[in-house]
């Protein structure tokens, strides 16, 4: 159900109304943020819909500064009375928090924005008609349970949708605005093997314009290989190996630097890239970059602004392009304005991150890891035994310590192949010794998401199992 | 916008039902109308869900309170069910027109003539309390509040020279339900939900043999409690030292150990294996679909017969806990493995009508922008008879994990994880060193085919406990007695 028509123009007024009624209670500055979204979703199981849901929704976030001190408030409910209730309710609270010499909004010369089309928001997404987006679902699931008699049960196949609008305005004279969309779909397939035993896996397209959605087909066949490949994994001994990691698994770690990286993290010495800037964090090879202005150019001629990409970041400055990691030295944290002037840093990275309430956070553009050279196949075909993972669980990675443990499924590789699915198994480091023992790289780096990265292999690592 | 009314602050009465009608100017005639809206295309049943919850979160930071927010979000979902489908859609407007428009939406699902209209509602008559209404959330209580995190952060800096960094949080809510249904139910609640965090780091210079070493440590709880909750056993001061004790302990750990080996698990949040390896698999939508492990395993044998695992959502106070689930429907004791045995699954209104089996009131959402599925709320096992020094006693060598960082499962092949953040050895019968953090592994139907021994000692988690599924989360508890499972796989870098 697609919101009421608001009007930028109503939004931006009710922007500034907000901002205009917390000074005259008594801010020295304000921001505020406006959201708009429209989302859709279905899941078609076994060839039948199963859900159907679609709805809009509308949120402002206020924070308000009375010098030094700070706080925010949020609210779904617009009328005059919230409203009221929110500007009172920041300012009353704001009160009571402490003086904070590094808080405060950033200087207005620091303001920005991308002016050029970033190419975030395809109208095709808000009118394909719903029936459309149904085939796609049920296409998708259909070429899954086709593949192969062993795929007999589904956990669906679905299709979503979402857009938004989101406006920042602040006291110091910024006012952005964005709109972008998104869709994509995926199919949950589910094999049996002769024993009885179950295997699920899945596979899926995303992108900011149903145009260059991939064919359902070839994804729901995809879903099954990836399913099928499970059937019959069985544990291995606990030993050391090589493990290469998969581009969906590799994003993850990957994703830890940035985390890592984080400027709140850093001034905390709440990670171990804590006073590591020019120093060696990973190996010669490993590059790794905060992009959040990349714009893709596609072969059917489209652009389209990458998953991470936006015109500016949560505080109104604009996104830019920042290198972590080159040549395996860290040369950069990324921050927002509030952790930059911590780290007596210049200046922020542009990475401020904002939602509807709470001061901003520091959150990622595009990031990935630069691509090498080799093909994965090349890459598995140097392993005499290890591992290769496909998937990981848990939450057994430490950021303070680079302590890292999670379960894992992949495949077994014997003398450069793979030889048969594993499961029920962990894998375990350090990040600070993986990220330098990181002996190939994939020239496989496709953005499925805003973190991406090729197919990485590492060495030394700790397999448990049987 | 409902005519303008005194706002009083949550009022003592249990008729929760009042402030849908008088503050949100809400009538049943319009929930009738938008129930007969939702199955203008036929439909087997339809529902509203009217939500609004106020929150408040305050932290401190370095010793100064860097943070405070309060949020505010009111809205509907509608939901129309005809055979295995759904429809669903919300709104954050709670006018009629915006109502019958979602009503309209959600009945796009179905295609049939029009349902009966229906006429009144079954009001079930609220049943005594789990929780106190008011909670923690009253305004007035502010600096209450503040004074909560300015004692937990002097608390931790004072246990050790060693803590140089504390932050702290409280956050609280107060949630107001209704639910009015086709099939008559008329009922609501007030939920209200606190809880307090201690997050710490500990740096050593001469740590780790001279090359220096830092470490983290955190601690926390809370409940459906008032600010009461937190003075005594649950106080700042006991979280807070709490976080620095394990912050320490972990600046001189040694890597766990690698392999299948013995584990012995403490009590309270470890209990978060039960959640992950049982549990999830036991809601009854994965069984419905045939996409569990535990499908078609009632009846059978899943566990050693020391081993009785319910779900019970009507322990007072308890983060977990609700008088009633997001349908409507009274929360209960559901008994889901008695003594190694399948006895049960956690059912919602749609898979109890489609499985033909009891309903467990076990239909719960995020909030009023997702549509309910089966989910747990504090899940434990029961006590055994052995005493804890004994299980200990029992192993040569293996790991006794005391703490525990989260979990995950994967349903359909039952593997699950559990990662734990401060654990010990075992060698000859003895707690001995302090291990870094490990996850665990196992398989959901398998693993407690290997509880050997189970303690006397049951206790439940602190209360910060939250359970995500398919993008929902939702507070739950977990809790376990000390437990012996022969083997498990263990997640180190060290030597087994």
């Amino acid at each position: 159900m697609p919101t009421e028509a608001h009007t930028a123009a109503d939004l931006k007024q009710l922007a500034s109304d907000v901002l205009a009624r917390a000074l005259r209670a008594g801010a020295t500055d304000a921001e505020a943020v406006v959201y708009e979204g429209d989302e859709f979703s279905t899941l078609v199981r076994l060839g039948q819909v199963e859900t159907l849901k679609e709805s809009g929704s509308r949120a402002i976030g206020l924070r308000v500064f009375i010098g030094h001190r700070t706080a925010s408030t949020s609210s779904s409910d617009f009328s005059r009375e919230s409203l009221d209730r929110l500007v009172d309710g920041a300012i009353t609270l704001a009160r009571i928090t402490s003086e904070d010499p590094f808080a405060g909004l950033p200087d207005p010369a620091e303001f920005g924005q991308n002016n050029s089309d970033q190419h975030l928001y395809f109208d095709d997404v808000n009118l394909q008609p719903p029936a459309e987006r149904i085939e796609i679902a049920r296409a998708v699931e259909a070429a899954a349970m086709a593949f192969d008699t062993r795929i007999q049960n589904s956990g669906g196949g679905d299709f979503d949708t979402a857009t938004s609008h989101r406006i920042l305005m602040n006291s110091r004279g910024f006012t952005g605005e964005y709109r972008r969309s998104y869709c994509g779909f995926s199919a949950q397939p589910i094999a049996h093997d002769a024993d009885g035993k179950m295997q699920r896996n899945y596979w899926y397209s995303v992108a900011r314009t149903t145009r260059l959605l991939e064919d359902p087909t070839a994804i729901g066949q995809e879903a099954a290989r990836r399913t099928l490949q499970r059937l019959g994994a069985r544990q291995v001994k606990t030993q050391q190996a090589p493990v290469v990691f998969s581009p969906e698994v590799a994003r993850s770690i990957v994703g830890n630097i940035f985390d890592a990286a984080n400027g709140d993290a850093i001034y905390r010495h709440a990670s171990f890239f804590a006073e590591m800037l020019g120093q060696r964090v990973a190996g010669d090879n490993v590059t790794v970059i905060d992009d959040g202005t990349l714009v893709f150019d596609h072969d059917s001629g489209i652009k389209t602004g990458g998953f991470g990409t936006a015109p500016f970041d949560g505080e109104g400055l604009p996104t830019r392009r920042t290198i972590l990691i080159e040549n395996g030295i860290l040369k950069n944290y990324v921050t927002n304005t509030y952790t930059a002037r911590k780290l007596g840093l210049a200046a922020s990275t542009g990475n401020a991150s904002r939602s509807l309430a709470g001061n901003p956070g520091i959150g990622a553009g595009n990031f990935f890891l630069q691509p090498g050279t080799l093909s994965p196949d090349e890459i598995v075909a140097d392993v005499k035994s290890g591992l290769y993972v496909t998937e990981t669980m848990g939450f057994g990675i430490n950021l303070v310590t680079g302590d890292y443990s999670q379960g894992a499924a992949g495949m077994w590789i014997e003398n450069g192949e793979l030889a048969y699915p594993v499961e029920e198994i962990t894998i375990a480091g350090n990040l600070k010794d993986m990220y330098k023992n990181i002996s190939a790289i994939g020239n496989d780096l496709v953005f499925r998401a805003a973190t991406a990265a090729p197919t990485l292999r590492i060495e030394g690592m700790t397999i448990a199992g049987s | 916008m409902p005519p303008p009314r005194t706002d009083k602050t949550p009022v003592a009465s249990p008729d929760h039902k009042r402030y849908f009608i008088e503050k949100l100017g809400l009538s049943e005639r319009l929930m009738e109308r938008c129930l007969g809206e939702a199955l203008s295309a036929g439909g087997d049943y339809a529902d509203l869900y009217f939500e609004s919850v106020s929150s408040t979160s305050l932290g401190i930071d370095e010793s100064l309170v860097k943070s405070a927010s309060q949020g505010i979000s009111v809205g509907c979902g509608i939901r129309v069910l005809s055979g295995e489908r759904t429809g669903y859609a919300y709104t954050d407007d709670l006018s009629s027109a915006r109502l019958l428009h979602a009503a309209r939406t959600a009945a796009l699902i179905a295609s049939g003539p029009a349902k009966e209209p229906i006429a009144g509602f079954r009001h079930t008559s609220d049943n005594p309390t789990l929780y106190p209404i008011a909670g923690a959330a009253a305004d007035a209580e502010i600096a209450a509040k503040l004074a909560l995190i300015q004692r937990a952060d002097r608390a931790a800096r004072a246990f050790d020279p060693r803590i140089t960094q504390v932050r702290a949080g409280f956050s609280d809510e107060l949630r107001r339900i209704l639910v009015a249904a086709s099939d008559g139910t008329f009922a609501s609640d007030t939920q209200p939900l606190a809880r307090l965090n201690v997050f710490v780091i500990a740096q050593d210079a001469g740590g780790n043999d001279g090359a220096g070493s830092t470490a983290r440590g955190t601690s926390g709880g809370g409940g459906r409690v008032t600010l009461d909750f937190f003075e005594g056993t649950h106080s700042p001061e006991h979280f807070a030292r709490e976080a620095a004790r394990t912050a320490i302990l972990q600046l001189d750990a040694i890597a766990a150990p690698a392999g299948e080996m013995p584990v012995v698990l403490g009590p309270g949040w470890p209990g978060v294996l039960l959640h992950e390896a049982v549990g999830h698999g036991l809601e009854a939508d994965f069984n419905r679909k045939k996409t569990s492990a535990f499908a078609g395993l009632i009846g059978q044998k899943v566990a050693s017969e020391k081993v009785t695992v319910v779900d019970n959502g009507l322990m007072p106070n308890r983060r977990g806990s609700i008088n009633m689930d997001d349908e409507g429907n009274p929360t209960q004791e559901t008994v889901l493995i008695e003594k190694g045995i399948l006895r049960g699954y956690l059912s919602d209104k749609l898979s109890s009508r489609l499985m033909g089996m009891p309903n467990t009131g076990s239909g719960r959402r995020e909030s009023y922008h997702h549509i309910p599925m089966p989910r747990m709320t504090n899940t434990y096992m029961l006590n055994g008879t052995d005493m804890p020094e004994d299980i200990i006693k029992s192993v040569q060598r293996g790991l006794y994990a005391v703490n525990f960082g989260g979990g995950q499962v994967d349903i359909t092949n039952g593997k699950f994880v559990f990662s734990a953040s401060e654990a010990y050895l075992i060698e000859d019968g003895k707690v001995t060193r302090p291990v870094k953090g490990a996850t665990l592994i196992g398989s959901g139907p398998e693993a407690l085919k290997y509880v050997s021994m189970v303690g006397n000692d049951l206790a439940l988690d602190e209360g910060i406990g939250t359970c995500g599924k398919a993008g929902q989360s939702v507070p739950v508890g977990v809790g376990m007695p000390t437990t012996k499972l022969d083997r498990m796989t263990v997640g180190g870098t060290g030597q087994q």
